[in-house]
């Protein structure tokens, strides 16, 4: 197993071989057309040990909806993969924002989530 | 002479029981040039780490109020580097963003309440730290007005705050835009600017020191008027 | 008055606010207390509380970020109570989440009772609840406070977390009605819209707000399409993500109509007649 997978996997606790590629996390997904690779290409990347996922927009602008995962009909949650992928970068001290540089005024919880997602 | 070991940045030293950890580290040798102030517990400059003997407990405290015990493992931490926010006090509003605003990663707190454990004046800093991220400002200011700044909490906090700086704009804007004025505080300001003590003043300068101690000695203490 | 199942045979209840309620939110958590008074329902909150954290940690091996919403569990315990409502779904949604992994995951207790070792142990026995799960019990006593009824059609928008996971949703996760029934329990009329619970975003708005803003149009326009006057919530991001930004959406998209947007016990103050 490559170590991206492995990687994912232990930090999401999803078996991303599952998946049969059927597209339907994709389709219901609200952010996918913010991303450059669709939440099913997302898995078959990390299968294929293929690092570039991990510079890609599309964990970014996943909004933890949990859409993909409850439609899933092989049980993949793809909302925890996208977790795992976000805390590879994230855990290596690369923040996705500064905060310094956030909107100021925004809600708690709307600043409060973003420390949560994207800063580790 | 009753001597207890203790272990300054891991080299043992034999030094009389009863101590604090400052006059433990002067009589092991050590001078301060930096990292004392008062020796009395007000000015938060001697910030100090700490482990007994088999024990995992961190301990943080001040190194001038503390006595050493036998088998202590520590290290003075000085200074604690921290941006503090630029801000006209003149200028800025208070409301509930303020204090995110200056400082954002106040939302970055995870409730670990390794802060309040770590500080020596035993204030609820985690409590502060959650009344200043839902912009409660008094509440901050009231439950940090202790802190001397001496920087253990924001040496230890996870989510890299630097708490003292948040709680000292907290204060600030609590002072000037939320506290009830100080009526008698208004008063005597403007009989110092009417000239009222000019006349005093100068008699007191020309005094010499011992005329000054004496009259000091001597001084009304006046009873806390109500505000 | 009959009892309401889901609070046992008390008619109070433990609150946990959560941040937002305290600034953005003041008026979700104003007319939520009242209008429960109106009902017989004491919301009391919590003496002592920490932001929950917003959006639950995913990751296998992050504790850190459940302390929060068990440190609150535990609050609510000392307290006495055995149950907890919050308003906001993201809250809902961490305390919720955080309570079942309480309940079932003894390993991660072990770890994180072992790390607060200034607290009391947690084993996951007081109940997170929202208040649309109570109102579904009090569909009649609803109907009867109502004074002023509502007059006009409003689309209910449940977004992502009071629905998802499924363990944690607070009704049909696909096909929610609650709040449609509370509408017409108002005397407004509910429209039904295929966005209902698809999300506006979340915290996108914070660096990525393009997608908050088609999100919007998205949601807004078919709601309007479906008939909606107004949009019902109980999320105060949701709130923000869908009212706030009107302005710009409508600069990025010329043909968009914004449509006014409610929390839910503000509809509920509109119909009982309670001033806020
Ligand atoms: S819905 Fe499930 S099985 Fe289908 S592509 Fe997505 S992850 Fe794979
Ligand atoms: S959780 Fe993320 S990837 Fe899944 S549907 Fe929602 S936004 Fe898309
Ligand atoms: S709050 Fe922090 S800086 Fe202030 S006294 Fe306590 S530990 Fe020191
Ligand atoms: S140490 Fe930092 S993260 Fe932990 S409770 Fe204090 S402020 Fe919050
Ligand atoms: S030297 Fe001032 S507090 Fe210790």
């Amino acid at each position: 197993m490559n170590w991206l997978l492995s990687k994912v996997e232990e930090l999401s606790g999803e078996n991303l071989y599952a998946c049969y590629q059927c597209g339907k996390c994709s389709a219901g997904c609200p952010m996918v057309n913010e991303m450059d690779l669709l939440p099913n290409q997302v898995i078959l990347l990390v299968i294929r040990g293929d690092e570039s996922v991990v510079d890609t927009k599309t964990p970014w602008v996943c909004a933890q909806c949990y859409q993909c995962g409850v439609r899933c009909p092989k049980n993949v949650d793809i909302t925890k993969i996208m977790e795992a992928l976000r805390l590879i970068k994230l855990r290596q001290n690369i923040d996705h924002i500064k905060l310094e540089k956030v909107k100021k005024n925004l809600p708690q919880i709307a600043l409060v989530s973003a420390t949560r997602k994207y800063t580790g | 002479m009753k001597m207890v070991r203790i272990y300054i940045m891991g080299k043992e030293y034999r030094v009389p029981e009863g101590l604090t950890i400052m006059k433990a580290m002067e009589y092991a040798g050590y001078r301060y040039i930096r990292g004392s102030g008062c020796r009395a517990g007000f000015c938060g400059a001697c910030a100090t780490v700490y482990r007994k003997e088999g024990e995992y407990k961190l301990h943080a405290d001040l190194a001038c109020q503390t006595t050493v015990e036998d088998g202590m493992y520590l290290v003075q931490l000085p200074f604690t580097p921290a941006n503090k926010a630029i801000y006209d006090l003149e200028k800025i509003r208070v409301d509930d963003k303020t204090l995110v605003n200056f400082y954002p990663e106040i939302a970055r707190c995870v409730s670990c309440n390794t802060c309040t454990k770590a500080c020596p004046q035993e204030l609820d800093v985690m409590d502060y730290i959650q009344a200043s991220l839902r912009g409660d400002v008094a509440k901050a200011a009231e439950l940090s007005f202790d802190c001397i700044q001496c920087g253990l909490c924001a040496m230890r906090c996870p989510a890299e705050i630097a708490h003292y700086h948040v709680a000292q704009l907290a204060r600030r804007l609590y002072g000037k835009y939320i506290a009830p004025r100080a009526k008698h505080l208004e008063k005597r300001v403007k009989e110092i600017e009417e000239g009222k003590f000019d006349k005093d003043m100068k008699k007191m300068m020309k005094m010499s020191i011992e005329e000054l101690r004496k009259l000091y000695n001597a001084r009304d203490i006046e009873p806390e008027e109500e505000v | 008055m009959q009892p309401v199942n889901i609070l046992g045979d008390k008619m109070e209840i433990a609150y946990y606010p959560g941040c937002t309620l305290k600034t953005n939110a003041k008026e979700f958590e104003e007319t939520a207390i009242k209008v429960f008074e109106k009902l017989g329902v004491r919301l009391k909150e919590i003496n002592k509380w920490y932001c929950c954290g917003t959006v639950y940690s995913l990751a296998t091996d992050n504790l850190m970020y459940r302390l929060a919403a068990i440190r609150n569990l535990i609050r609510a315990k000392e307290e006495g109570y055995d149950k907890l409502v919050t308003l906001c779904s993201i809250c809902y949604n961490t305390l919720k989440q955080t309570n079942l992994m309480a309940k079932e995951d003894e390993d991660a207790m072990y770890k994180i009772n072992s790390f607060m070792d200034e607290e009391p142990d947690y084993d996951g026995s007081v109940e997170v609840l929202h208040p649309l799960q109570i109102l579904n019990e009090m569909m009649d006593e609803v109907k009867a406070k109502v004074k002023k009824p509502l007059d006009k059609k409003y689309a209910a928008y449940y977004g992502c977390l009071l629905l998802r996971p499924k363990e944690v949703a607070i009704d049909e996760y696909e096909n929610p009605s609650v709040m449609e029934r509370l509408i017409e329990a108002l005397g407004g009329s509910a429209v039904d819209f295929p966005l209902k619970n698809e999300c506006c975003g979340s915290y996108n708005v914070a660096c990525n707000k393009e997608a908050v803003i088609d999100a919007n149009y998205r949601i807004i326009t078919n709601a309007r399409k479906n008939g909606a006057e107004a949009i019902v919530t109980s999320c105060p991001l949701c709130h923000f993500n869908l009212k706030e930004i009107q302005k710009e959406v409508k600069k990025a998209y010329p043909d968009f109509v914004g449509l006014p947007v409610y929390y839910f016990t503000e509809i509920m103050a509109m119909a009982f007649g309670v001033k806020k």
